[in-house]
Protein backbone atom coordinates (compact mmCIF):
# COMPACT_ATOMS: atom_id res chain seq x y z
CA UNK A 1 0.00 0.00 0.00
CA UNK A 2 2.56 2.36 1.07
CA UNK A 3 6.07 2.25 0.31
CA UNK A 4 8.76 3.87 1.68
CA UNK A 5 12.16 2.84 0.02
CA UNK A 6 15.56 4.64 0.86
CA UNK A 7 14.22 7.98 1.25
CA UNK A 8 16.13 11.20 2.37
CA UNK A 9 14.76 14.85 2.52
CA UNK A 10 17.21 17.76 3.03
CA UNK A 11 16.18 21.28 3.68
CA UNK A 12 18.92 23.73 3.04
CA UNK A 13 18.75 25.37 6.26
CA UNK A 14 18.09 22.36 8.36
CA UNK A 15 19.98 19.99 6.70
CA UNK A 16 18.98 16.44 6.46
CA UNK A 17 15.85 15.37 8.49
CA UNK A 18 14.83 12.07 7.00
CA UNK A 19 17.71 9.71 6.64
CA UNK A 20 17.15 6.76 4.52
CA UNK A 21 14.04 5.65 5.76
CA UNK A 22 12.32 2.12 4.35
CA UNK A 23 9.18 0.67 5.76
CA UNK A 24 6.12 -1.09 3.93
CA UNK A 25 2.32 -0.81 5.49
CA UNK A 26 0.46 -3.18 3.95
CA UNK A 27 -3.43 -3.17 3.10
CA UNK A 28 -5.35 -2.57 5.87
CA UNK A 29 -2.70 -2.18 8.16
CA UNK A 30 -2.84 0.18 11.18
CA UNK A 31 1.00 1.77 12.13
CA UNK A 32 1.79 4.54 14.73
CA UNK A 33 4.50 7.16 13.72
CA UNK A 34 6.49 8.09 16.76
CA UNK A 35 9.45 10.06 17.96
CA UNK A 36 10.85 13.09 20.06
CA UNK A 37 9.90 16.82 18.47
CA UNK A 38 12.36 17.82 15.18
CA UNK A 39 12.52 13.62 14.85
CA UNK A 40 11.30 14.15 11.40
CA UNK A 41 7.59 13.11 11.66
CA UNK A 42 5.98 15.94 10.38
CA UNK A 43 8.45 15.97 7.54
CA UNK A 44 7.16 12.50 6.68
CA UNK A 45 3.99 13.25 6.42
CA UNK A 46 4.33 16.20 4.34
CA UNK A 47 6.03 13.35 1.74
CA UNK A 48 3.56 10.93 1.80
CA UNK A 49 0.71 14.22 1.21
CA UNK A 50 3.01 15.82 -1.32
CA UNK A 51 3.23 18.60 0.11
CA UNK A 52 7.44 18.24 -0.53
CA UNK A 53 9.16 15.96 -2.36
CA UNK A 54 11.80 14.12 -0.86
CA UNK A 55 15.38 14.50 -1.82
CA UNK A 56 16.12 10.33 -2.53
CA UNK A 57 14.36 7.54 -2.45
CA UNK A 58 11.54 6.59 -3.60
CA UNK A 59 7.94 6.58 -2.17
CA UNK A 60 5.06 4.35 -3.76
CA UNK A 61 1.27 4.47 -2.48
CA UNK A 62 -0.33 1.56 -4.58
CA UNK A 63 2.10 1.33 -6.76
CA UNK A 64 2.11 4.74 -7.93
CA UNK A 65 5.50 6.90 -7.36
CA UNK A 66 4.95 10.23 -5.09
CA UNK A 67 8.41 11.79 -5.43
CA UNK A 68 8.22 12.00 -9.07
CA UNK A 69 4.33 12.46 -9.61
CA UNK A 70 3.56 15.50 -11.54
CA UNK A 71 1.92 19.06 -10.44
CA UNK A 72 -1.03 17.75 -12.30
CA UNK A 73 -1.46 13.70 -10.90
CA UNK A 74 -0.69 15.25 -7.35
CA UNK A 75 -4.64 16.54 -6.47
CA UNK A 76 -5.62 12.79 -7.54
CA UNK A 77 -3.26 11.12 -5.70
CA UNK A 78 -4.21 13.48 -2.76
CA UNK A 79 -7.58 12.03 -3.29
CA UNK A 80 -6.29 8.57 -2.45
CA UNK A 81 -5.92 9.68 1.10
CA UNK A 82 -7.64 10.83 3.58
CA UNK A 83 -5.93 13.62 6.12
CA UNK A 84 -6.82 13.97 9.96
CA UNK A 85 -4.89 17.38 11.72
CA UNK A 86 -4.24 17.67 15.02
CA UNK A 87 -6.18 21.10 14.97
CA UNK A 88 -9.07 19.44 12.94
CA UNK A 89 -8.46 22.09 9.73
CA UNK A 90 -11.69 22.52 9.57
CA UNK A 91 -13.36 25.67 7.76
CA UNK A 92 -15.25 27.54 10.25
CA UNK A 93 -17.48 29.35 8.04
CA UNK A 94 -18.81 26.04 6.56
CA UNK A 95 -21.52 23.71 8.29
CA UNK A 96 -20.66 20.41 9.29
CA UNK A 97 -22.54 19.17 6.06
CA UNK A 98 -20.09 21.24 3.63
CA UNK A 99 -16.76 20.35 5.59
CA UNK A 100 -17.81 16.73 5.45
CA UNK A 101 -19.05 16.95 1.52
CA UNK A 102 -15.73 18.97 0.25
CA UNK A 103 -13.59 15.99 -1.11
CA UNK A 104 -17.02 14.75 -2.64
CA UNK A 105 -17.83 17.94 -4.12
CA UNK A 106 -14.08 18.27 -5.71
CA UNK A 107 -14.29 14.74 -6.39
CA UNK A 108 -17.20 15.80 -8.58
CA UNK A 109 -19.74 13.90 -7.12
CA UNK A 110 -23.64 15.15 -8.08
CA UNK A 111 -25.29 16.55 -5.44
CA UNK A 112 -27.69 13.39 -4.04
CA UNK A 113 -24.76 10.95 -4.04
CA UNK A 114 -22.91 13.67 -1.95
CA UNK A 115 -26.07 13.65 0.31
CA UNK A 116 -26.08 10.49 0.87
CA UNK A 117 -22.39 9.54 1.39
CA UNK A 118 -22.05 12.77 3.65
CA UNK A 119 -24.72 11.15 6.36
CA UNK A 120 -23.05 7.99 6.04
CA UNK A 121 -19.89 9.06 7.08
CA UNK A 122 -21.48 11.30 9.69
CA UNK A 123 -22.91 7.71 10.77
CA UNK A 124 -19.90 6.05 11.34
CA UNK A 125 -18.65 8.62 13.47
CA UNK A 126 -21.74 9.46 15.36
CA UNK A 127 -22.33 12.42 14.25
CA UNK A 128 -26.21 12.14 12.70
CA UNK A 129 -28.36 14.83 13.18
CA UNK A 130 -25.60 17.94 13.55
CA UNK A 131 -24.97 18.42 9.52
CA UNK A 132 -26.16 21.89 9.84
CA UNK A 133 -23.77 23.05 12.68
CA UNK A 134 -21.23 25.03 12.38
CA UNK A 135 -17.78 23.57 13.86
CA UNK A 136 -17.72 26.30 16.70
CA UNK A 137 -20.69 25.18 18.15
CA UNK A 138 -18.92 21.63 18.55
CA UNK A 139 -16.78 20.63 21.50
CA UNK A 140 -13.01 19.42 20.43
CA UNK A 141 -14.12 15.47 20.46
CA UNK A 142 -16.67 16.13 17.64
CA UNK A 143 -14.66 18.34 15.98
CA UNK A 144 -12.25 15.95 15.69
CA UNK A 145 -14.61 13.37 14.60
CA UNK A 146 -15.72 15.92 11.66
CA UNK A 147 -12.45 16.31 10.37
CA UNK A 148 -12.17 12.16 10.29
CA UNK A 149 -16.01 12.11 8.41
CA UNK A 150 -14.13 14.21 6.10
CA UNK A 151 -11.10 12.51 5.65
CA UNK A 152 -13.13 8.71 5.06
CA UNK A 153 -16.17 10.46 3.16
CA UNK A 154 -14.05 9.81 -0.27
CA UNK A 155 -13.57 6.44 1.14
CA UNK A 156 -9.52 6.75 0.73
CA UNK A 157 -7.45 3.18 0.76
CA UNK A 158 -5.05 5.28 3.23
CA UNK A 159 -5.79 7.38 6.11
CA UNK A 160 -2.74 9.48 7.64
CA UNK A 161 -3.72 11.45 11.66
CA UNK A 162 -1.26 13.72 12.66
CA UNK A 163 -1.43 13.63 16.28
CA UNK A 164 -5.42 13.12 15.87
CA UNK A 165 -5.44 13.20 19.97
CA UNK A 166 -2.92 15.84 20.57
CA UNK A 167 -5.76 18.04 22.16
CA UNK A 168 -8.15 15.52 23.60
CA UNK A 169 -8.30 14.36 26.68
CA UNK A 170 -7.85 10.18 27.25
CA UNK A 171 -11.38 9.17 27.16
CA UNK A 172 -12.21 10.68 23.90
CA UNK A 173 -8.50 9.69 22.17
CA UNK A 174 -9.07 6.22 23.27
CA UNK A 175 -12.75 6.53 21.49
CA UNK A 176 -11.40 8.42 18.30
CA UNK A 177 -8.50 5.49 18.29
CA UNK A 178 -11.36 2.59 18.61
CA UNK A 179 -12.47 4.78 15.44
CA UNK A 180 -9.49 4.14 13.74
CA UNK A 181 -9.37 0.77 14.18
CA UNK A 182 -12.75 0.32 12.88
CA UNK A 183 -11.68 1.48 9.74
CA UNK A 184 -9.09 -0.68 9.74
CA UNK A 185 -11.19 -3.49 9.70
CA UNK A 186 -12.67 -2.66 6.41
CA UNK A 187 -9.36 -2.60 4.73
CA UNK A 188 -8.25 1.06 5.12
CA UNK A 189 -4.28 1.09 5.60
CA UNK A 190 -4.03 3.91 8.84
CA UNK A 191 -1.02 6.12 9.72
CA UNK A 192 -0.82 7.72 12.96
CA UNK A 193 1.69 9.61 14.06
CA UNK A 194 1.59 10.20 17.92
CA UNK A 195 3.94 10.75 20.42
CA UNK A 196 1.11 9.54 23.41
CA UNK A 197 3.09 6.93 24.07
CA UNK A 198 0.98 5.58 26.89
CA UNK A 199 -1.85 5.11 24.71
CA UNK A 200 -0.17 3.79 21.47
CA UNK A 201 1.36 0.59 23.55
CA UNK A 202 -2.04 -0.11 24.99
CA UNK A 203 -3.30 -0.58 21.09
CA UNK A 204 -0.91 -2.86 19.91
CA UNK A 205 -0.27 -2.12 16.84
CA UNK A 206 2.89 -1.95 14.89
CA UNK A 207 4.95 1.21 16.00
CA UNK A 208 7.39 3.25 13.40
CA UNK A 209 9.97 5.10 15.99
CA UNK A 210 12.04 7.84 14.39
CA UNK A 211 15.12 9.63 15.79
CA UNK A 212 16.80 12.62 14.72
CA UNK A 213 15.57 11.49 10.73
CA UNK A 214 16.49 7.74 11.53
CA UNK A 215 13.93 4.98 11.31
CA UNK A 216 14.95 3.11 14.55
CA UNK A 217 12.43 0.61 14.93
CA UNK A 218 9.40 -0.64 12.69
CA UNK B 1 -13.22 -26.09 13.67
CA UNK B 2 -11.02 -25.88 10.39
CA UNK B 3 -14.12 -25.50 8.83
CA UNK B 4 -15.58 -22.69 10.28
CA UNK B 5 -11.84 -21.06 10.21
CA UNK B 6 -11.56 -21.53 6.37
CA UNK B 7 -15.81 -19.65 5.89
CA UNK B 8 -14.29 -17.10 8.04
CA UNK B 9 -10.99 -16.42 5.75
CA UNK B 10 -13.34 -16.82 3.03
CA UNK B 11 -16.06 -14.03 4.43
CA UNK B 12 -12.89 -11.66 4.99
CA UNK B 13 -11.50 -11.97 2.01
CA UNK B 14 -15.13 -10.99 -0.12
CA UNK B 15 -15.57 -8.04 2.76
CA UNK B 16 -12.40 -6.82 1.91
CA UNK B 17 -13.04 -7.60 -2.12
CA UNK B 18 -16.02 -5.28 -2.05
CA UNK B 19 -14.50 -2.48 -0.33
CA UNK B 20 -11.80 -2.74 -3.12
CA UNK B 21 -14.44 -2.52 -5.72
CA UNK B 22 -15.89 0.17 -4.04
CA UNK B 23 -13.27 2.33 -3.00
CA UNK B 24 -12.26 1.79 -7.22
CA UNK B 25 -15.14 2.71 -8.36
CA UNK B 26 -15.18 6.10 -6.02
CA UNK B 27 -11.97 7.31 -7.09
CA UNK B 28 -12.34 6.38 -11.03
CA UNK B 29 -15.45 8.54 -11.34
CA UNK B 30 -17.41 10.01 -8.82
CA UNK B 31 -20.49 8.97 -10.69
CA UNK B 32 -21.69 8.67 -14.37
CA UNK B 33 -20.01 11.03 -17.42
CA UNK B 34 -23.70 12.83 -17.25
CA UNK B 35 -23.75 12.78 -13.25
CA UNK B 36 -19.93 14.84 -13.69
CA UNK B 37 -20.83 16.91 -16.33
CA UNK B 38 -23.80 18.33 -13.91
CA UNK B 39 -21.39 18.36 -10.94
CA UNK B 40 -19.52 20.48 -13.16
CA UNK B 41 -22.15 22.39 -13.93
CA UNK B 42 -23.59 23.31 -10.40
CA UNK B 43 -19.97 23.78 -9.35
CA UNK B 44 -19.48 26.54 -11.70
CA UNK B 45 -23.02 27.89 -10.75
CA UNK B 46 -22.31 27.60 -7.15
CA UNK B 47 -18.60 29.31 -8.03
CA UNK B 48 -20.31 32.25 -9.99
CA UNK B 49 -22.86 33.02 -6.95
CA UNK B 50 -20.93 32.87 -4.31
CA UNK B 51 -18.29 34.91 -5.59
CA UNK B 52 -21.03 37.25 -6.03
CA UNK B 53 -22.45 36.60 -2.44
CA UNK B 54 -18.99 37.42 -0.84
CA UNK B 55 -18.75 40.58 -2.89
CA UNK B 56 -21.75 41.55 -1.55
CA UNK B 57 -21.14 40.46 2.11
CA UNK B 58 -18.42 42.74 2.55
CA UNK B 59 -20.05 45.80 0.56
CA UNK B 60 -17.33 48.12 1.82
CA UNK B 61 -14.65 46.68 0.84
CA UNK B 62 -15.89 45.56 -2.11
CA UNK B 63 -17.70 49.58 -3.44
CA UNK B 64 -14.24 50.56 -2.48
CA UNK B 65 -12.39 48.33 -5.15
CA UNK B 66 -15.46 48.55 -7.71
CA UNK B 67 -15.19 52.88 -7.27
CA UNK B 68 -11.71 52.72 -8.24
CA UNK B 69 -11.98 50.19 -11.31
CA UNK B 70 -14.79 52.41 -12.71
CA UNK B 71 -12.79 55.78 -12.16
CA UNK B 72 -9.82 53.57 -14.09
CA UNK B 73 -12.56 52.51 -16.90
CA UNK B 74 -14.24 55.76 -16.75
CA UNK B 75 -11.70 57.48 -17.49
CA UNK B 76 -10.31 55.28 -20.37
CA UNK B 77 -13.98 54.92 -22.14
CA UNK B 78 -14.16 58.68 -21.49
CA UNK B 79 -11.07 59.53 -23.56
CA UNK B 80 -12.29 57.30 -26.41
CA UNK B 81 -15.36 58.82 -26.45
CA UNK B 82 -13.78 62.56 -26.70
CA UNK B 83 -11.55 61.42 -29.42
CA UNK B 84 -14.22 59.45 -31.29
CA UNK B 85 -16.25 62.98 -31.11
CA UNK B 86 -12.82 64.89 -32.19
CA UNK B 87 -12.49 62.32 -35.16
CA UNK B 88 -16.41 63.65 -36.07
CA UNK B 89 -15.47 67.09 -36.17
CA UNK B 90 -12.56 66.91 -38.32
CA UNK B 91 -13.96 64.34 -40.50
CA UNK B 92 -16.16 67.50 -41.26
CA UNK B 93 -13.41 69.65 -41.98
CA UNK B 94 -11.68 67.60 -44.34
CA UNK B 95 -13.85 68.86 -46.77
CA UNK B 96 -12.98 72.14 -46.17
CA UNK B 97 -10.11 72.65 -47.53
CA UNK B 98 -11.39 75.24 -49.65
CA UNK B 99 -9.66 78.42 -51.12
CA UNK B 100 -11.37 81.63 -50.30
CA UNK B 101 -10.94 84.82 -52.98
CA UNK B 102 -10.94 87.87 -51.87
CA UNK B 103 -11.78 90.01 -54.70
CA UNK B 104 -10.69 93.80 -55.03
CA UNK B 105 -13.07 96.31 -54.19
CA UNK B 106 -13.87 97.50 -57.19
CA UNK B 107 -15.38 94.33 -58.58
CA UNK B 108 -19.68 94.69 -58.94
CA UNK B 109 -21.66 91.76 -57.26
CA UNK B 110 -22.63 91.15 -61.05
CA UNK B 111 -18.87 90.86 -62.22
CA UNK B 112 -18.37 88.52 -59.17
CA UNK B 113 -20.92 86.43 -59.95
CA UNK B 114 -19.93 86.46 -64.01
CA UNK B 115 -16.54 85.23 -62.29
CA UNK B 116 -17.73 82.52 -60.27
CA UNK B 117 -19.64 81.54 -63.39
CA UNK B 118 -16.21 81.20 -64.95
CA UNK B 119 -14.42 78.98 -62.30
CA UNK B 120 -17.24 77.06 -62.33
CA UNK B 121 -16.11 76.05 -65.50
CA UNK B 122 -12.71 74.82 -64.26
CA UNK B 123 -12.97 70.78 -64.37
CA UNK B 124 -10.57 71.07 -61.06
CA UNK B 125 -13.26 72.85 -59.46
CA UNK B 126 -16.38 71.33 -57.33
CA UNK B 127 -18.27 74.00 -56.17
CA UNK B 128 -17.89 78.11 -55.58
CA UNK B 129 -19.88 80.09 -53.13
CA UNK B 130 -20.23 83.71 -53.42
CA UNK B 131 -20.78 85.95 -50.49
CA UNK B 132 -21.40 89.19 -51.34
CA UNK B 133 -20.37 92.31 -49.34
CA UNK B 134 -23.96 93.19 -47.84
CA UNK B 135 -23.85 88.90 -46.89
CA UNK B 136 -20.81 88.93 -45.16
CA UNK B 137 -21.54 91.95 -43.29
CA UNK B 138 -24.75 90.90 -42.51
CA UNK B 139 -23.42 87.83 -41.04
CA UNK B 140 -20.29 89.58 -39.21
CA UNK B 141 -22.91 91.95 -37.41
CA UNK B 142 -24.98 88.69 -36.29
CA UNK B 143 -21.79 86.51 -34.71
CA UNK B 144 -18.93 88.87 -34.30
CA UNK B 145 -20.35 90.91 -31.29
CA UNK B 146 -19.62 93.91 -32.69
CA UNK B 147 -23.03 94.66 -34.62
CA UNK B 148 -23.62 98.49 -32.96
CA UNK B 149 -19.76 99.12 -33.39
CA UNK B 150 -20.56 97.99 -37.39
CA UNK B 151 -23.52 100.27 -37.82
CA UNK B 152 -21.25 103.53 -37.13
CA UNK B 153 -19.52 102.81 -40.19
CA UNK B 154 -20.62 105.20 -43.22
CA UNK B 155 -19.64 102.42 -45.90
CA UNK B 156 -19.45 98.16 -45.98
CA UNK B 157 -15.55 97.62 -46.24
CA UNK B 158 -15.85 93.93 -46.51
CA UNK B 159 -15.05 92.61 -50.09
CA UNK B 160 -17.27 89.94 -52.15
CA UNK B 161 -15.49 86.85 -51.46
CA UNK B 162 -15.99 83.58 -54.16
CA UNK B 163 -15.15 80.42 -51.45
CA UNK B 164 -13.95 77.76 -54.21
CA UNK B 165 -14.19 74.24 -53.26
CA UNK B 166 -11.88 72.17 -54.95
CA UNK B 167 -12.62 68.87 -56.67
CA UNK B 168 -9.02 67.30 -54.75
CA UNK B 169 -9.18 66.73 -50.97
CA UNK B 170 -6.38 68.76 -48.87
CA UNK B 171 -3.64 65.94 -49.44
CA UNK B 172 -3.42 66.88 -52.96
CA UNK B 173 -0.94 69.76 -51.97
CA UNK B 174 0.75 70.38 -54.87
CA UNK B 175 -2.44 70.66 -56.97
CA UNK B 176 -3.69 72.72 -54.70
CA UNK B 177 -0.96 75.21 -54.58
CA UNK B 178 -0.86 75.65 -58.19
CA UNK B 179 -4.69 76.18 -58.45
CA UNK B 180 -4.14 79.05 -55.83
CA UNK B 181 -1.70 80.44 -57.65
CA UNK B 182 -3.45 80.80 -61.15
CA UNK B 183 -5.82 82.69 -58.76
CA UNK B 184 -3.88 85.29 -57.23
CA UNK B 185 -2.43 85.69 -60.73
CA UNK B 186 -6.15 86.89 -61.51
CA UNK B 187 -6.27 90.54 -61.88
CA UNK B 188 -10.29 90.76 -60.34
CA UNK B 189 -8.57 88.94 -56.98
CA UNK B 190 -6.82 90.68 -54.47
CA UNK B 191 -5.54 87.96 -52.60
CA UNK B 192 -6.43 84.22 -52.36
CA UNK B 193 -6.26 82.26 -49.39
CA UNK B 194 -6.28 78.16 -48.77
CA UNK B 195 -7.40 77.34 -45.71
CA UNK B 196 -5.67 74.73 -45.85
CA UNK B 197 -2.89 74.97 -43.43
CA UNK B 198 -5.12 74.95 -39.79
CA UNK B 199 -6.97 72.30 -40.87
CA UNK B 200 -4.16 70.13 -41.13
CA UNK B 201 -2.60 71.51 -38.00
CA UNK B 202 -6.04 70.52 -36.69
CA UNK B 203 -5.72 67.05 -38.03
CA UNK B 204 -1.97 66.74 -36.79
CA UNK B 205 -3.32 67.90 -32.76
CA UNK B 206 -5.99 64.83 -33.79
CA UNK B 207 -3.10 62.40 -34.17
CA UNK B 208 -0.73 63.04 -31.29
CA UNK B 209 -4.45 63.17 -28.79
CA UNK B 210 -5.39 60.19 -30.64
CA UNK B 211 -1.89 58.36 -30.04
CA UNK B 212 -1.85 59.65 -26.19
CA UNK B 213 -5.40 58.74 -25.58
CA UNK B 214 -4.38 54.81 -27.01
CA UNK B 215 -1.18 55.19 -24.62
CA UNK B 216 -3.24 56.50 -21.49
CA UNK B 217 -5.99 53.44 -22.65
CA UNK B 218 -3.46 51.43 -22.52
CA UNK B 219 -1.81 52.43 -18.90
CA UNK B 220 -5.29 52.51 -17.67
CA UNK B 221 -6.16 48.61 -18.69
CA UNK B 222 -2.96 47.81 -17.00
CA UNK B 223 -4.12 49.49 -13.71
CA UNK B 224 -7.50 47.83 -14.11
CA UNK B 225 -5.57 44.59 -14.21
CA UNK B 226 -3.48 45.51 -11.34
CA UNK B 227 -6.34 46.58 -9.00
CA UNK B 228 -8.16 43.44 -10.09
CA UNK B 229 -4.87 41.17 -9.43
CA UNK B 230 -4.51 43.38 -6.11
CA UNK B 231 -8.39 42.57 -5.01
CA UNK B 232 -7.63 38.72 -5.70
CA UNK B 233 -4.35 38.54 -3.68
CA UNK B 234 -6.00 40.46 -0.52
CA UNK B 235 -8.66 37.35 -0.89
CA UNK B 236 -6.61 34.78 -1.36
CA UNK B 237 -4.45 35.28 1.88
CA UNK B 238 -7.86 35.73 3.72
CA UNK B 239 -8.82 32.54 2.83
CA UNK B 240 -5.44 30.94 2.39
CA UNK B 241 -6.59 28.15 5.44
CA UNK B 242 -9.61 27.26 3.18
CA UNK B 243 -7.10 26.70 0.49
CA UNK B 244 -4.52 24.78 1.71
CA UNK B 245 -7.17 22.08 3.23
CA UNK B 246 -8.97 21.91 -0.41
CA UNK B 247 -5.78 21.56 -1.94
CA UNK B 248 -5.32 18.23 0.81
CA UNK B 249 -8.04 16.77 -0.08
CA UNK B 250 -7.66 16.98 -3.64
CA UNK B 251 -8.71 20.07 -4.84
CA UNK B 252 -6.81 20.96 -9.08
CA UNK B 253 -5.55 24.36 -9.33
CA UNK B 254 -9.06 24.99 -11.70
CA UNK B 255 -10.61 24.15 -9.12
CA UNK B 256 -9.32 26.31 -6.55
CA UNK B 257 -9.00 29.07 -9.21
CA UNK B 258 -12.65 29.09 -10.13
CA UNK B 259 -14.32 30.82 -7.75
CA UNK B 260 -11.59 33.85 -7.59
CA UNK B 261 -11.75 34.27 -11.48
CA UNK B 262 -15.46 34.66 -10.72
CA UNK B 263 -14.64 37.48 -8.24
CA UNK B 264 -12.60 39.05 -11.11
CA UNK B 265 -15.03 38.87 -13.38
CA UNK B 266 -17.82 40.78 -11.25
CA UNK B 267 -15.71 43.37 -10.23
CA UNK B 268 -14.98 43.87 -14.05
CA UNK B 269 -18.46 43.33 -14.94
CA UNK B 270 -20.16 45.87 -12.19
CA UNK B 271 -17.17 48.15 -13.03
CA UNK B 272 -17.67 48.29 -16.34
CA UNK B 273 -21.34 49.24 -16.23
CA UNK B 274 -20.41 51.90 -13.32
CA UNK B 275 -18.09 53.38 -15.87
CA UNK B 276 -20.68 53.19 -18.61
CA UNK B 277 -23.12 55.51 -16.43
CA UNK B 278 -20.61 58.10 -15.38
CA UNK B 279 -19.05 58.67 -18.68
CA UNK B 280 -22.41 58.63 -20.51
CA UNK B 281 -23.81 61.28 -17.43
CA UNK B 282 -20.96 63.54 -18.07
CA UNK B 283 -21.74 63.35 -21.49
CA UNK B 284 -25.41 64.18 -21.03
CA UNK B 285 -24.14 67.21 -18.98
CA UNK B 286 -21.59 68.31 -21.57
CA UNK B 287 -24.40 68.12 -24.32
CA UNK B 288 -26.05 71.38 -24.05
CA UNK B 289 -22.93 73.26 -23.72
CA UNK B 290 -21.33 71.34 -26.82
CA UNK B 291 -24.30 72.12 -29.06
CA UNK B 292 -24.72 75.61 -28.14
CA UNK B 293 -21.19 76.26 -28.99
CA UNK B 294 -21.86 74.26 -32.65
CA UNK B 295 -24.39 76.53 -32.89
CA UNK B 296 -22.34 79.37 -32.75
CA UNK B 297 -20.19 78.16 -35.11
CA UNK B 298 -22.79 77.93 -37.43
CA UNK B 299 -22.36 73.58 -37.33
CA UNK B 300 -24.35 70.85 -36.69
CA UNK B 301 -22.22 69.10 -34.42
CA UNK B 302 -24.42 66.27 -32.26
CA UNK B 303 -21.92 64.70 -29.61
CA UNK B 304 -21.88 61.04 -30.04
CA UNK B 305 -22.56 58.48 -26.83
CA UNK B 306 -21.75 54.46 -26.90
CA UNK B 307 -23.34 52.91 -29.42
CA UNK B 308 -25.06 49.41 -28.51
CA UNK B 309 -21.87 47.30 -29.51
CA UNK B 310 -19.65 49.82 -27.82
CA UNK B 311 -21.76 49.19 -24.60
CA UNK B 312 -20.92 45.62 -25.19
CA UNK B 313 -17.10 46.07 -26.21
CA UNK B 314 -17.03 47.85 -22.87
CA UNK B 315 -18.36 45.90 -20.50
CA UNK B 316 -16.86 42.58 -22.45
CA UNK B 317 -12.98 44.66 -22.10
CA UNK B 318 -13.92 45.15 -18.33
CA UNK B 319 -15.25 41.82 -17.33
CA UNK B 320 -12.08 40.45 -19.29
CA UNK B 321 -9.74 42.91 -17.84
CA UNK B 322 -11.08 41.66 -14.02
CA UNK B 323 -10.62 38.08 -15.16
CA UNK B 324 -7.23 38.16 -16.36
CA UNK B 325 -5.90 40.40 -13.39
CA UNK B 326 -7.23 37.83 -11.12
CA UNK B 327 -5.46 35.10 -13.45
CA UNK B 328 -2.46 36.17 -13.44
CA UNK B 329 -2.10 36.89 -9.85
CA UNK B 330 -3.63 33.09 -9.10
CA UNK B 331 -1.15 31.38 -11.36
CA UNK B 332 1.34 32.72 -9.59
CA UNK B 333 0.55 32.59 -5.99
CA UNK B 334 -1.12 28.73 -6.73
CA UNK B 335 2.84 27.99 -7.98
CA UNK B 336 4.37 29.32 -4.70
CA UNK B 337 2.39 25.88 -3.09
CA UNK B 338 3.47 23.96 -5.18
CA UNK B 339 5.89 20.67 -3.70
CA UNK B 340 9.68 21.46 -3.23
Amino acid sequence: MLKFDNVSKRYPDAGEVLKNVSFHLHHGEIAFLTGHSGAGKSTLLKLIAVMERCTRGTILLDSENLSSAKQRQIPFLRRKIGFIFQDFKLLKNRTVFDNVALPLVIAGFEHQEISRRVRASLDKVGLLGKEKKFPMALSGGEQQRVGIARAVVNKPPLIIADEPTGNLDPELAAEIMRLFENFQQVGVTVLIASHDISLITQMNHRILTLDHGHLISS
Amino acid sequence: MRTNKRRRQTQEIKKIRYIKQDIRRTQASGGSLLNKLKAYRDHHAHALFSSLGRLVASPFNSMMTIAVLSIAISLASGFYLVVANLQQLSGNLKTSAQISLFLKNEITEAHAIQLAETIRQNPAIQAVNLITKDQALAEFKTFSGFGSAITVLKSNPLPNVLQVLPKHTFEDKKELETLLQSFQQSIEVDSAQLDMQWVARLQSIMSVSECSAQLLNLMLGLSVLFIAGNTIRLELQSRHEEIVIAQLVGATCNFIQRPFLYTGFWIGFISGIVAWFTVTLMFLILRTSVENLSNLYGGNFHLLFFSFFETLALILISSSLGILGSWSVLTYQLQLTRPK
